[in-house]
């Protein structure tokens, strides 16, 4: 990072801490007694506390969305693309909050935060959390910055699941849902891919049963890997064939098994450099709330019926290239909004990137995110 | 602004608070129109400006294919569909007809008449493929592929048992005159139904 930063950065930020000491009952049944929330927010909030948008991360998001922590900072917040003055998520017109989810990895509880009961790492022994506990903790920040509503609850992918949820559970709260490259639950498939992460990960010899931190190591091999495969699938085929064909590192093929090929030198860049800045527990559990997010499940798998509390208006948004989540999926969550008579509003965006493309400036997709946020804007700013 | 004349046309035969399905909705012109009057409903739109207009303006829009059929709605889920410009431009106009009135308990539907004498003198005494206000394109360009005249139209509406409730036929001006009164399908250019299921 330079000695200045963009006009359309929300610039500097600091994160903010939140500790609840009301305990918190999960969906596994278990209890955390007290538990600490780090989140960021951007923008203004206004004098009625209507302009408020919630931000959701994904399996490997955060709450540093925007803007730098500081001027050497190489990258922006993972979402800076949306957020931020003039852009999609306007921060001269919305006051933008965005949480590190329970069980993450970046400062709110998580395996590896300190149990204060035990005063030791959590680690494995973290409860396992799903998407509804998300939205609840959420609530609670909610509560503590008192906004009673939020004007939007917007996220991509996991993120997307949690605003879907918000609107079901939490109706009144929520203005607008914007749930992009999404799904309603996971197949089968999604699980299976799921699975051989973790594996990846449990059968890393340094995991020791998730105690690797007692034993000073890190299952660096295990959640490399797992990151290379989901890699893969956030990706299309067309965008890695773009981006690196069959391309070779050194010009030539050398019958051998070290990194030949530039794709095999990009997962192995990008694996290791996840494990500098992830959890092996925490990834075991997103991937876990990821698999059991199921909101039709309490309706008898009627996903028509779980959607008839929402009072929000919903933007749903895919991508052509999305395998993970493809556009039938969101789809599934259109139909059912239409059943219901909800307000609904879908997109489909013409993208190679495959599922990452919710991360991406594509024009269109921009273009109908910004439309969108402005009225919503309108609406709580009149 | 003021609605174009044949969605002004439609928008008068459509009660206070119905719910309605605008298909090809364009820019969300009638939506929007309608929403004055407590009307809620959807649109579907495939052209990604006129969809992104849509979201301007604050109306539900659902990009979709109509080609592909209304699969994604429910038996009478709606108390009016909306066809406005548009049957002449899809792959099966007899399909997308029968799914109208599938999920509408009324439809409205609007097209340009082929029958108009401009068309049957273009064709029948110069030979060549009809190019008027209302249908500027080539033969080989045209999105009008399924065109017809009001004869053609309501002998369809009769072979599926649907019933002809209002009809209004205007030319490009989106005027009615007298020897459109007397002759419609000769002097009309643009018609506009409001068809029924079974007898009205």
């Amino acid at each position: 990072m330079s000695d200045s930063l963009p006009a359309d950065s929300v610039g500097l930020v600091t994160p903010s801490h939140l500790h609840i000491d009301t305990p918190l009952a999960l969906d596994c049944g278990r209890v955390l007694p007290q538990f600490d929330l780090i989140y960021e927010t951007y923008g203004t909030l206004n004098e009625d506390k209507s302009n408020a948008v919630l931000i959701c991360h994904a399996l490997s998001g955060d709450h540093h969305a925007a803007g730098f922590h500081s001027l050497e900072e190489r990258k922006p917040g993972w979402w800076d693309t949306a957020i931020g003055p003039g852009k999609a998520i306007d921060t001269n017109h919305f006051f933008v909050v965005c949480p590190n989810n329970l069980g993450g990895c970046k400062g709110s509880s998580g395996p590896n935060t300190v149990n204060p009961q035990t005063g030791k790492l959590y680690g494995p022994d973290f409860p396992i959390v799903t998407v509804a506990d998300w939205v609840k903790s959420q609530a609670i920040l909610a509560d503590s910055l008192g906004i009673d509503k939020w004007a939007a609850v917007v996220g991509g992918s996991l993120g997307g699941m949690q605003a879907l949820h918000w609107a079901i559970t939490l109706p009144e709260r929520v203005g607008h849902a914007l749930v992009i490259a999404a799904a309603p639950k996971l197949s089968a498939q999604n699980i299976a891919f799921n699975e051989v992460a973790r594996t990846a990960i449990k059968s890393d010899p340094e995991f020791h049963e998730g105690r690797y931190q007692e034993f000073n190591t890190v299952p660096r091999q295990g959640l490399g890997l797992a990151r290379m495969l989901g890699h893969i699938t956030y990706l299309s085929d067309e965008a890695m064939g773009e981006k690196f064909g069959r391309e070779l590192r050194s010009g030539k093929i050398q019958y051998g098994y070290d990194v030949e090929f530039q794709i095999e030198s990009y997962l192995r860049y990008q694996s290791s450099s996840f494990v500098e800045r992830f959890d092996a527990n925490t990834y075991l559990l997103m991937t876990k709330a990821l698999d059991y997010f199921d909101p039709a499940k309490e309706f008898n798998d009627d996903l028509n019926e779980a959607v008839k509390a929402i009072q929000a208006k919903s933007l749903i948004i895919s991508f052509t290239s999305d395998w993970r989540f493809s556009p039938l999926r969101s789809l599934e969550i259109v139909d059912a909004l239409l059943s219901a008579g909800k307000s609904v509003c879908y997109a489909e965006i013409e993208a190679t990137q495959g599922h990452d493309a919710f991360l991406m400036p594509i024009p269109r997709y921009i273009e109908i995110f910004a439309s969108y946020m402005q009225q919503v804007a309108k609406e709580v700013n009149g | 602004m003021a609605l174009r004349v044949d969605l002004q046309i439609i928008s008068d035969w459509i009660p206070d608070n119905a719910h309605v399905l605008d298909l090809g909705c364009g820019n969300g012109a009638l939506l929007k129109h309608l929403q004055q009057r407590h009307i809620t409903g959807y649109g579907l739109e495939i052209d990604n400006s006129k969809f992104s207009e849509c979201i301007q303006s604050g109306v539900n829009v659902i990009q979709a294919d109509l080609d592909a059929g209304l699969s994604q709605f429910a038996d009478q889920s709606f108390d009016f569909v909306i066809l406005s410009q548009t049957l002449q431009a899809v792959k099966r106009p007899d399909f997308l007809l029968r799914e109208i009135m599938r999920v509408g308990k009324q439809g409205i539907i609007g097209f340009p008449n082929f029958g108009h004498w401009q068309c049957r003198f273009q064709l029948g005494m110069r030979g060549k493929m009809p190019v008027s206000k209302n249908l500027p394109n080539a033969w080989f360009d045209t999105p009008n592929i399924h065109l017809c005249t009001l004869k053609d139209f309501e002998k369809l509406c009769g072979q599926y048992g649907f019933s002809v409730v209002n009809r209004s036929v205007v030319n490009h001006e989106h005027k009615d005159t007298l020897g459109i009164r007397l002759l419609p399908n000769l002097f009309g250019q643009i018609a506009v139904y409001l068809i029924h299921n079974g007898t009205p």
